[in-house]
């Protein structure tokens, strides 16, 4: 099968198809802006250089899509054992019952460059000295430049009690686990939305992609619950890891007025350790000690580290707050890490201030891609990632905000006067439905 | 601000609707011409026939913004500010000019077809 051949899974000619045509120019446009750079156009270069890339999500696969393109005779091999592609911003969608179970699920295969190698194992260990990877079934890779697109590690096996396999029932939910997970905690929130009672929020105190993820969730359940008449039967609690619900200030100062708004329950500075799953209650650690808290449905995102064949190699921040969870040390600049310049790192694992998004993705594979076809034609790059990420805040069905920042906390709206970042919008929801997924597959195959 | 360009656009777009896109392209390409072609054989805009595809075109309007609030699981009501009036302007406008255009052009080759060429009969 010719990789790049392969249409879209879904639209015939039926209405949806030509409404969008029409209807989704402008949105497309708002889409592509905000979180796209356009290609540069470069000559190729001539190389024979040996290019290896951990991990074949949606980093990995951007990375070598532009190496690809940009690179001519070298040889990018990819390592991975994941068949199945999932889009894992629509994680949220499916678990608001909003998008059906596959939506996010497509395969790995289908954004395999034609020009890249992929070698379906996964890495069992990275060693930078050696210059090499081993593979789960023994076989060693050699590279001349790693890119670690490693992705995320979900540690449910750090809150004491949790059950993965029992997501769904009994009011747990845990919408980041997978679709299946994300179906599965649908069914569950429906579920209280019928009944009421108390709905519980939180979101982990480690680093974690999406930051955004854990506020829309709170606010999809909450608006499906006043579609049903029984917002009055539920107390919406939310639990945040620390003394502010985004991180940045002046969004936080815009959710913390939507959740006021909303009548939600908010509880700060409350880490989630563990879970009752027969008693039902959250045992949260807080400054005045361990606090347990019953719910009826409660939606579990669980630590976050990097992917264990990552933390046990040389790679990670040696110091400081990143090194415990084991992200890749690099510059937040140029992804290049600082003790291994021919490393660098793109994606959820790497070790850098915000931006484990796919907005980020988009960001910062050109800026490593740039950096390494400099290195290999001898000359220099000046590209530089200012922690540019983007995230359609839904604050309800219909409507989101779409809040952009970088690395110094600043808002950098593509669209200044025209979308407004703070303002709950409809064009925000529709970019989020429609728009954003064709934008993150072109992402993938190195076309946006 | 970060800027974009076609080339990113088509790409989006291409992802969007797969090969379905070029078959939309398509069918307005062939409107237009349609459009076009009878404005020419006739060398004037019969204004009954434009009137009558305007009307088409109100509906067709609506009809845009009753399936873009299909497809998003979301309706006009949820306009939050000038930008989505905007954007409902937009669809609105879109579907009522493509409409206008396809059910005049559509009417005019039926009249042609019916060798009711208006105007070089009239000569």
């Amino acid at each position: 099968m010719d990789p790049r051949d392969t249409s879209p899974g879904g639209p015939g000619l039926d209405r949806r198809a030509l409404l969008k045509l029409g209807a989704a120019a402008p949105v497309v446009a708002a889409a592509t802006a905000s979180g796209v750079r356009p290609a540069r156009a470069a000559r190729r270069v001539e190389t024979r250089a040996r290019i290896v890339i951990v991990g074949a999500g949606a980093a990995g696969l951007a990375t070598a899509s532009r190496l690809a393109e940009r690179l001519d005779g070298a040889t990018i091999t990819l390592v991975d054992a994941r068949k199945r592609h999932l889009y894992q911003p629509g994680f949220t969608l499916v678990a608001a019952g909003l998008k059906p179970r596959d939506y996010p699920i497509s395969s790995t295969s289908k954004y395999v460059h034609r020009g890249v190698d992929w070698i379906e194992e996964a890495a069992a260990e990275i060693d930078p000295d050696a210059g090499k990877v081993v593979t789960a079934s023994g076989r060693e890779v050699a590279y001349d430049y790693l890119v670690v697109a490693a992705g995320i590690h979900l540690d449910y096996a750090a809150l004491d009690g949790m059950e993965v396999e029992r997501i769904g029932r009994d009011g747990l939910g845990s919408h980041y686990h997978g679709p299946e997970a994300a179906y599965a905690t649908w069914q569950a929130m429906s579920r209280f939305v019928d009944e009421g009672g108390t709905g519980l929020f939180l979101r982990p105190a480690t680093e974690m992609k999406c930051a955004g993820a854990p506020l829309k969730y709170t606010f999809l359940t909450d608006d499906r619950m006043r579609q049903r008449g029984t917002r009055g039967k539920a107390n919406i609690v939310y639990a945040a890891h620390s003394a502010s619900l985004f991180s940045v200030p002046i969004v936080h100062e815009k959710v913390r007025m939507l959740f006021d708004d909303r009548g939600f329950d908010v509880r700060y500075n409350h880490v989630m350790t563990g879970i009752d799953l027969v008693k039902k209650e959250v045992v949260f650690d807080t400054p005045d000690g361990p606090q347990a808290v019953g719910y009826d449905f409660v939606n579990v995102i669980p630590p976050m580290r990097a992917a264990p064949v990552v933390r046990n190699s040389p790679l990670p921040w040696q110091s400081g707050k990143w090194a415990r969870d084991g992200w890749v040390e690099a510059d937040k600049h140029t992804l290049r890490h600082p003790r291994y310049p021919n490393v660098f790192a793109v994606g959820d694992v790497a070790g850098v201030p915000k931006g484990k998004t796919a907005a980020s993705v988009k960001w910062q594979v050109p800026v490593a891609v740039d950096h390494i076809v400099a290195d290999i034609a001898g000359t220099t790059s000046d590209a530089a990632y200012d922690g540019y990420t983007s995230c359609p805040l839904i604050t309800q069905m219909g409507r989101a905000m779409l809040i952009e920042f970088d690395y110094n906390n600043n808002l950098t709206p593509s669209f200044p006067g025209v979308v407004a970042p703070l303002e709950e919008l409809w064009i925000t929801w529709v970019m989020k439905t429609i728009a954003l997924k064709p934008t993150y597959i072109a992402m993938l195959r190195g076309d946006a | 601000m970060q800027g974009f360009d076609l080339a990113v656009f088509l790409a989006v777009f291409l992802e969007m609707m797969g090969t379905i896109l070029w078959v939309l392209v398509a069918l307005a390409v062939v409107g237009l011409a349609g459009f076009l072609a009878v404005v020419w054989c006739e060398r004037t805009v019969v204004s009954r026939r434009l009137l009558r595809a305007e009307v088409i075109g109100v509906i067709g309007g609506f009809a845009a913004l009753a399936l873009m609030a299909y497809v998003t699981v979301s309706g006009f009501t949820d306009a939050g500010g000038p930008v989505d009036w905007l954007l409902i302007g937009i669809i609105w406008g879109m579907g009522l000019v493509g409409t206008t255009i396809l059910a005049y052009a559509a009417m005019g080759l039926w009249d042609m077809a019916r060798g009711r060429c208006v105007a070089r009969r009239a000569r």
